[in-house]
């Protein structure tokens, strides 16, 4: 009955600004739930990408939530397995796994591990050693062109993962093999494990190596959604290259208590701390 | 304090010292003295593999023609890739590759795949069960080039990676034969190379079958049991042995990885008198895997372990490594007398 695959629906898409808001919205509050029952972990993390992946998810990625293996969908590919908390997120709002499952997150025999593993439906790659994502990217770019299939790749890498040597190995072949249907996303919110990539290792100007790299590179507030959708949208008149976006984000956007908080790769939070948190951001706009 | 280098530094030669062989080019295999070569086996066996099934692709970190794998390019050049010097990039990408559903042939040396890429083949390939195959040029002493280029402990890295299936073809027959049983088979591979000029010693009548040991040669007295090109030395040791009235078996293991035991317990029970031959270092290889098995079913037997001793090796000819590091037949035919005293 092989029927029934060909009619799965597409996740439909949409670049109405208020409901990509309403989207990652509803993302952050299911990444304060996800926190809330470990008590810990990258919640800040979760915060910041939520409005990025609203976009991706909900105005570009092309997805069929009940066939998560349609070979012609766009591939997102999440390099840093710790942000799992936010694609966990994006992945139960568009229905690709269910909203109730989301309790288990961290929980012992839970296949929603804190670093996203490729044994859960919808993830694309076994992230979290950095580095990889862009190199599998890449191939799955030139496999999915050999094929003659349309699909896109999007890779979201981290500010910290550009230190990664095999990063820019990737890099240089996304480029020279011409990848327009790869998009890489690196997320610059200023906090690896030790710090400050500043004063870990510097990586910046950002956008000057991609762009030197002979990557289509912009770059733009990770919150700024109208600045997002061009983005995207640039991306789309731009053939011949691969693409870079350098998203700059609040770790922690949207709960001003975490904000504030002073930057930490990987937060703690005292139990009595989350009712303020869920109101901080149910009063955010 | 002490000023001396920690590393000792060679003497340059007196004046008397003879003149020996020379490193080879890099290019050249070790088929010096063989009655019958093939040439790049390989290359040609992934054209055939390439024809039957349209999923097989092939990439390689700019080494295409060290590899062999410049037959498939030549015959495909849509459907291979050069990634450039860049071996994380290359796993990386044979993955992708792989996760599209095409079944990818990634090439370098086994010192870079191995060393350089690592954690892309545990993590991207193993973990990730990526149907890629990694296709590693150099092993052990097959070049003269030195520590940077001898493979010497990749099978003992490749060997610790769960799910990962791991061979040393013996010949220019074997490399073809599991260069099409490995493109049939659905999960990672890391395959050594021999590559250019390869010698046939395998009888017309020997099949490949991944996770399958053979018996060459049975003996009652003691038994080799060899990997790689080190079964052709097995194989004349065993001749040799024979004419001075021993008896040797020869089990060959092609497969390191999963691991034959039912055919090599079945062997240490038979004849407990063993030597191991491996064109790799002696510490976490086939003799490693043999010593496991023995303990895991008690099998009280007599083991000497035929490989590269625990140091980097030098360059030079390939018969003066092979002297210097005991890697001839004549190294194995004596440690099979060793056993059996």
């Amino acid at each position: 009955m092989p029927a029934a695959v060909s009619a799965a629906a597409s996740l439909p898409l949409t670049r109405d600004v208020t409901a990509l808001r309403a989207r990652a919205k509803a993302m952050r509050r299911h990444v304060l739930r996800m926190a809330e029952i470990v008590g810990q972990g990258y919640v800040g993390q979760g915060l910041g990408i939520a409005d990025g992946l609203a976009v991706v998810y909900f105005s570009e990625l092309r997805t069929r939530p009940a066939e998560p293996t349609w070979p012609d969908r766009d591939r997102f590919v999440l390099s840093i397995g710790h942000y799992a908390i936010g694609l966990y997120a994006a992945l139960a709002e568009a229905g690709i796994i269910p909203v109730e499952e989301l309790s288990t997150y961290g929980a012992d025999g839970s296949r929603l591990e804190m670093s996203a593993p490729e044994t859960t439906t919808g993830v694309e790659m076994t992230g979290g050693s950095l580095g990889h994502g862009l190199t599998q990217s890449v191939g799955m770019a030139l496999g999915l062109r050999l094929q003659g299939r349309d699909a896109r790749v999007f890779n979201l890498l981290s500010d910290g993962e550009c230190q990664e040597g095999s990063t820019w190995e990737a890099a240089l072949a996304g480029a020279h093999h011409r990848l327009d249907r790869l998009i890489a996303i690196i997320d610059c919110n200023n906090q690896q494990a030790d710090g400050a990539p500043s004063k870990v290792m510097g990586i910046e100007p950002l956008h000057e190596k991609w762009a030197a790299f002979g990557w289509h590179t912009q770059r733009v507030s990770g919150h700024d959604f109208p600045a997002l959708l061009a983005a995207f949208a640039q991306i789309r008149a731009t053939p011949g290259k691969p693409h870079a976006i350098v998203v700059d984000t609040l770790m922690g956007r949207g709960v001003k208590a975490f904000e504030e908080r002073e930057k930490n790769h990987f937060i703690r939070v005292a139990p009595d701390e989350w009712a303020l948190a869920n109101r901080q951001l149910e009063e955010t706009t | 304090m002490s000023n001396t280098s920690p590393i000792a530094q060679r003497p340059a030669p007196s004046a008397a010292t003879p003149p020996r062989g020379v490193t080879g080019n890099i290019l050249t295999s070790d088929a010096a003295g063989a009655a019958k070569t093939e040439t790049a086996p390989f290359g040609h066996a992934l054209v055939r593999a390439g024809e039957k099934d349209p999923r097989i692709v092939g990439l390689t970190a700019d080494l295409g023609k060290y590899t062999d794998i410049h037959v498939f390019a030549d015959k495909f050049p849509t459907r291979f890739f050069q990634m450039g010097m860049a071996e994380q990039s290359l796993i990386g990408a044979a993955c992708g590759l792989a996760r599209t559903g095409l079944v990818p042939f990634a090439t370098t040396y086994c010192v870079f795949a191995t060393r350089r890429a690592y954690d892309f083949i545990a993590i991207g390939a193993a973990l990730g069960r990526a149907n890629v195959k990694i296709i590693a040029g150099l092993p052990g002493l097959t070049t003269g080039y030195g520590g940077t280029h001898q493979g010497i402990e990749d099978l003992a890295l490749m060997r610790s990676i769960p799910g990962l299936t791991v061979i040393d073809p013996c010949d220019a027959t074997e490399t073809a034969q599991a260069t099409a049983a490995i493109a049939q088979h659905d999960g990672p591979v890391y395959m050594r190379l021999l590559r250019g000029v390869v010698p046939v010693t395998l009888e017309a009548d020997y099949k490949f079958e991944i996770g399958k040991a053979r018996l060459l040669v049975d003996g009652a007295d003691v038994a080799f049991i060899s990997t790689g090109l080190m079964t052709t030395r097995a194989l004349e040791a065993a001749r040799a042995l024979a004419a001075t009235g021993v008896k040797a078996a020869v089990l060959h293991v092609s497969t390191l990885k999963p691991f034959d035991r039912t055919a090599v317990a079945a062997l240490l029970a038979r004849v407990p008198r063993i030597v191991t031959a491996e064109n790799h270092f002696i510490t976490g290889g086939l003799a490693s895997a043999v010593a496991d098995l023995a303990v895991d079913e008690r099998l009280p037997i007599r083991l000497k372990r035929v490989g590269i001793p625990d140091v980097f090796c030098e360059s030079g000819s390939l018969p003066y490594l092979a002297e210097r590091y005991g890697l001839t037949a004549a190294h194995l035919a004596t440690a099979a007398q060793e056993v059996l005293r």
